[in-house]
């Protein structure tokens, strides 16, 4: 919890591709608001570019993907592709959702930081946030 | 200061964003830009689009944007939703009404925490507006939280003030009667696909004909912002307020007022730092303490606290000298 003026943390939580569970996306960003951050919410079926624009425009601190659907691999390169294209090289990225484990290495090697996975605690979440962003 | 300020010239919308995140955060750096950007701006149209929370404004904001574009016209948004009064956090869902401008290059969409102010917008709206509109985008938006009946400082922020009001929910023509129809040059009934839209725009005509004889009728207009319904003529009636605005003489007035407004409450924030600043914290607290215990009136209090200023400001600059 912090002052009320006092600069915040901004999340982008953002579902790409035609998944439509977006119960975890949204418990997520009610967690990450209730812990004192700022979270722009998309809504469901975001395209890479949608993304990528979003957080530009948003200028947010934190870039969170949600996903169940099992295409993680095929479009989280492109978000980050579309980031890199505009210049939002300096933000954190992670994720969380139905995310096998033999897939962590790849998704590490994009440069996500951290996987969440069903049954995760929250307060972690809002913890990660909060230990790897510094304003 | 880096070159941020030269890359916002050029038109690059990362510095845009940027930009606006330091002036958001009022930190000394934003007023730096501010100061440099500030002479570039005062040409956009500013909107304020107000009304119930769930009335459409997210929507409709998006819908007249799309018009906006269809005219060959470049669209700045600010879009605010509410922090938690506990938490101080906030979730900002506006952009998932307008999605269809998410690619547009002549569209910048910011959603803004209400971060505590009153009269459902942010501390740093005018100041973020000023930069929009420093950036050259032809209209900047603003879109207000919408929590209640009296946002009506969203009026003294925008040179076209819209209130959105839907039909069949009764407690509309309540909202209005509060006052805040005094606001609006513009009302529009949105979600005119919904039965009874002509039953709430007569109830309007009615409630706009007991105004005092000579002051202005806003115009009424029916919208179904989800089908992009009834923005042409919202589109026209803007561009008809403006020049009613310039032709009148009340776009001079409200600039005027606006920068007043806004100089003062400036002025306000500034000396209350100084007085923050001129008595310890342990001081102030002794001094509220003596109040709680009814010992001191809360004006006696507070004047001794600014005659604390006073009486510090002379030894600050003896000490420079
Ligand atoms: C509820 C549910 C549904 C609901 C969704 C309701 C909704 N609006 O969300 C409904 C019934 C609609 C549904 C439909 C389908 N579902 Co379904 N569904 C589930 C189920 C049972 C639970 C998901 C859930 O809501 N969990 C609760 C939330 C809170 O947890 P969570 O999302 O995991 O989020 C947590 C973490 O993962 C993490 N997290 C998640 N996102 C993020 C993001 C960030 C940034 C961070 C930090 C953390 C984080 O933090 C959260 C808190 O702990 C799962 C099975 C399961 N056990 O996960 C299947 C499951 C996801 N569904 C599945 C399938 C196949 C489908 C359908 C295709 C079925 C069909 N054939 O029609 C459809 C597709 C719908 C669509 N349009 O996409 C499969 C996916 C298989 C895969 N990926 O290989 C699953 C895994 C079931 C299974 N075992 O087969 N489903
Ligand atoms: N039927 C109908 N629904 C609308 C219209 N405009 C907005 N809505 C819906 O009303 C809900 C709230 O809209 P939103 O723009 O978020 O309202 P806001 O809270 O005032 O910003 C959403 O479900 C919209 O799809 C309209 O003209 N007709
Ligand atoms: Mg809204």
């Amino acid at each position: 919890m912090t002052a009320p003026t006092a600069t915040k943390i901004r999340v982008l939580i953002a579902k790409p591709g035609l998944d439509g569970h977006d119960r975890g996306a949204k418990v997520v960003a009610r967690a990450l608001r209730d812990g004192g951050c700022e979270v722009i919410y998309t809504g469901i079926r975001q395209t890479p570019e949608m993304i990528a624009e979003a957080a530009l425009q948003e200028d947010v601190d934190v870039v969170g993907l949600s996903i169940l659907s099992g295409a993680h691999l095929e479009l989280f390169p492109r978000v980050v592709a579309e980031l890199k294209k505009r210049g939002v090289d300096d933000v954190l990225l992670f994720c969380g959702g139905i995310i096998p484990d033999e897939d962590t290495k790849p998704l590490e090697d994009l440069g996500f930081s951290a996987i969440f996975r069903p049954g995760t605690n929250t307060q972690d979440i809002v913890k990660f946030v909060y230990e790897h962003v510094t304003k | 200061m880096d070159d941020l300020v030269q890359r916002f010239l050029n038109g690059e919308r990362r510095a845009l964003a940027r930009i606006i995140s330091r002036v958001e955060n009022e930190t000394p750096e934003g007023r730096e830009y501010l100061r440099a950007l500030f002479p570039h701006s005062g040409k956009t149209h500013t909107i304020g689009i107000t009304g119930g929370a769930g009335s459409g404004k997210s929507t409709l904001t998006g819908a007249l944007a799309a018009e906006y574009r269809r005219r060959g016209k470049t669209v700045g948004i600010a879009a605010v939703d509410p922090s938690s009064p506990f938490t101080h956090g906030a979730i900002l869902g506006d952009r998932i009404r307008m999605q269809d401008l998410a690619l547009d290059p002549g569209v910048f969409v910011r959603s803004m925490a209400g971060r505590g102010a009153l009269g459902g917008l942010a501390p740093a709206i005018d100041e973020v507006v000023s930069i929009m509109d420093a950036f050259g985008f032809d209209y900047v938006v603003i879109e207000t939280v919408g929590a209640g009946q009296d946002e009506v400082e969203i009026a003294g922020t925008a040179l076209t003030t819209i209130l959105v009001n839907n039909p069949g929910t009764g407690d509309d023509i309540q909202a209005l009667k509060a006052g805040i129809i005094e606001i609006a040059d513009i009302l529009v009934v949105n979600k005119a696909d919904h039965p009874g839209a002509d039953v709430l725009v007569s109830q309007l005509q009615a409630l706009l004909s007991l105004a005092p004889k000579g002051s202005r009728r806003p115009p009424i207009l029916k919208t179904t912002a989800t089908r992009g319904e009834g923005m042409d003529a919202l589109a026209d009636a803007i561009a008809a307020h403006r020049v009613e605005l310039e032709t009148t003489g009340q776009l001079e007035k409200h600039r005027a007022e606006d920068a007043r407004h806004q100089v003062l409450s400036i002025a306000r924030a500034i000396l209350l730092e100084k007085i923050r600043q001129a008595t310890p914290e342990h001081e102030l607290q002794a001094l509220v303490d003596r109040v709680a215990a009814r010992q001191l009136d809360p004006h006696s209090a507070a004047e001794e606290l600014a005659a604390a200023v006073e009486q510090s400001e002379p030894r600050a600059i003896k000490r420079r000298v």
